[in-house]
């Protein structure tokens, strides 16, 4: 698939001499929803507000559709919708007035139709003569989201859109989120909520200190990286282990009537036939299994424990 | 260009002079009325002739002049700042917007919002005073570059402060009393030798000085020196704003 965002070598050092970017490589492709996820402070804000041209990086490239983010800047912003983490909105202006005002910035002729459809679309239409401080908070991030969408941008940056917003209106905003991928847009969103990034995401990049540790899809990410765990309940409590059985790692659970085993999926030899073999020989009898496998948070809370 | 940028900055910035009509139009036109009430009617009919005008006609240029500088300042200071301080900046800066049409847009929203306020108070001026303009295209040039530059000025006041203090600081601290000590509301002349001497050094008395060149023909200083002063603060003014627009000094990092 065509990359529509390429970031290469992209570093970023601020005047306190805090590095928040350390080289890094990505390459975003056309309408994926891809979200950055990271702990507070990995560089998440940083790369995508230098992306959009807040922040002036220290060294490095950036390309959106083939074109440089500095020298081009005013074609790639022209691409780029941003909606930023914070509330960051003229709390005395009214919705309709300051969506369409976003839409002149970007050299946009003003067009009431299309703002009154992206009102429509998120519900915002009731409250287009309302002044932005009689808002809810929730209602203030799809202000700052119709505003991304004035000026019909190809790429949207959501940093945080979750955040601060309550179970409902999060399963809406991600709603409107695969609805803007299925229109065409490419998404990159910025989160710290591994549920968001597992629900809506394509791909998932992980960053912690300013360096990008993984990028891959994120089903195949849970399948390389994730353990996967065999629950075997049995028909009556054990008090030990068997010694035939030590040489698996099992744990035993739920007062010895459950024992545990952690194999790799992935692996030829996963080690549950001779398993259950063993436990056969031994006399042991099972009542039930189930597999696990490991979370999304799991895997990201291990790779940012070890970077 | 992008024109359609140019214009959303200067409708937003008007509109915003339209929701606070009584601080940015009535708040100055009500101070400076009360000027020409106390100085030009009341206490100025019993002060002699200054410069073959009567006192209350001799304020006018001056109190016009404060305004003027006072409000292009703190228009255009504001405008950049509140942004800033709401965090919105972000939109401008991460639209196809050059540093000139940001520029362009901004100042020109401070510099027509002081034109409006400057028309109002000459207008009420002539209700309390007489008034009479010699040269009133001159008048209406330095009126126009008055507003630019101190708009270009208070732009570049907003972008360095980081707070409501540092914006205040140069209109309150140093651009009211060089107006009040440059000639606004007394001739140079009237001033011991030593006090004249310091006075050139106020480069407000220029600026006054040439304003009431175009409205009676006469003034402490040359009208040329008057027009390169005010063109000389323009052109660094420019320089200052491009310098740091370019350097990201206040808004990027």
């Amino acid at each position: 698939m065509q990359n529509v965002v390429s970031i290469k070598k992209l570093s970023k050092i601020y005047d306190n001499d805090f590095q928040a970017l350390k080289n890094i490589t990505l390459d975003i492709k056309k309408n994926e929803i891809i979200a950055l996820l990271g702990p507070n402070g990995a560089g998440k804000t940083t790369m995508i507000s230098i992306i959009c041209g807040i922040v002036i990086p220290t060294s490095g490239s950036v390309t959106v559709d083939n074109f440089d983010i500095i020298k081009d800047y005013r074609r790639t912003r022209s691409l780029i919708g941003l909606v930023p983490q914070e509330l960051s909105l003229e709390q005395f202006e009214y919705v309709f007035n300051n969506v369409s005002y976003t839409r002149g910035l970007y050299g946009k002729a003003p067009n009431p139709s299309l703002i009154e459809k992206i009102l429509k679309d998120l519900s915002l239409w009731d409250k287009r003569n309302s002044r932005i401080n009689e808002l809810s908070g929730g209602m203030k991030r799809r202000v700052l989201i119709a505003k991304a969408l004035s000026h019909e941008p190809s790429v949207l940056f959501l940093d945080e859109p979750s955040a601060g917003v309550d179970v409902e209106l999060r399963q809406e905003m991600w709603q409107v989120i695969k609805d803007l991928r299925n229109s065409g847009v490419t998404i990159i969103l910025t989160t710290h909520y591994i549920e968001e990034a597992e629900a809506i995401a394509d791909r998932v990049a992980v960053i912690n200190k300013g360096e990008l540790l993984v990028v891959d899809n994120t089903s195949d990410l849970v399948k390389s990286m994730g353990q996967k765990t065999l629950v075997i309940d049995l028909q009556e409590a054990i008090q030990a282990l068997p010694s035939k059985l030590e040489s698996y790692n099992l744990t035993v659970l739920n007062n010895g009537l459950s024992i545990s085993y952690n194999y790799d999926s992935s692996s030829k030899q996963t080690g549950i036939t001779s398993l259950l073999q063993d436990m056969k020989e031994t006399g042991l009898k099972l009542k039930d299994l189930k597999t696990e496998q490991s979370s999304l948070e799991n895997i990201f809370v291990e790779l940012v424990r070890e970077n | 260009m992008n024109f359609y940028a140019i214009r959303a900055i200067y409708f937003h910035e008007m509109d915003r002079m339209r929701r606070t009509i009584g601080q940015s139009i009535l708040s100055p036109v009500i101070s400076t009325s009360l000027y020409f009430i106390v100085f030009g009617s009341v206490i100025g009919s019993m002060i002699p002739e200054l410069d073959g005008v009567s006192y209350g006609s001799f304020i006018v240029p001056g109190l016009l002049m404060l305004t003027l500088l006072t409000q292009s300042i703190s228009n255009s200071a504001f405008g950049i700042f509140f942004p800033k301080f709401t965090g919105s900046i972000y939109e401008v800066l991460a639209a196809p917007v050059s540093s000139l049409e940001i520029i362009i847009g901004f100042v020109g929203a401070s510099a027509t919002k002081s034109l409006i306020v400057g028309i109002i108070i000459l207008l009420t001026a002539s209700f309390f005073v007489e008034l009479k303009i010699q040269y009133p295209l001159l008048m209406l040039f330095l009126l126009i570059l008055t507003c630019l530059t101190f708009s270009l000025f208070g732009f570049l006041i907003g972008l360095l402060s980081n707070n409501f203090e540092q914006l205040q600081v140069v209109p309150l601290i140093i651009i009211t009393p060089l107006v009040f000590l440059g000639g606004s509301l007394y001739t140079i002349e009237m001033l011991p030798e030593f006090w004249q001497k310091v006075s050139y050094f106020n480069p407000v008395v220029y600026l006054i000085n040439g304003m009431r060149w175009s409205f009676y023909g006469a003034s402490d200083i040359n009208i040329f020196i008057s027009v390169v002063s005010l063109v000389g603060f323009l052109v660094a003014c420019i320089v200052g704003v491009a310098i740091v627009i370019s350097k990201g000094y206040g808004v990027k990092n």
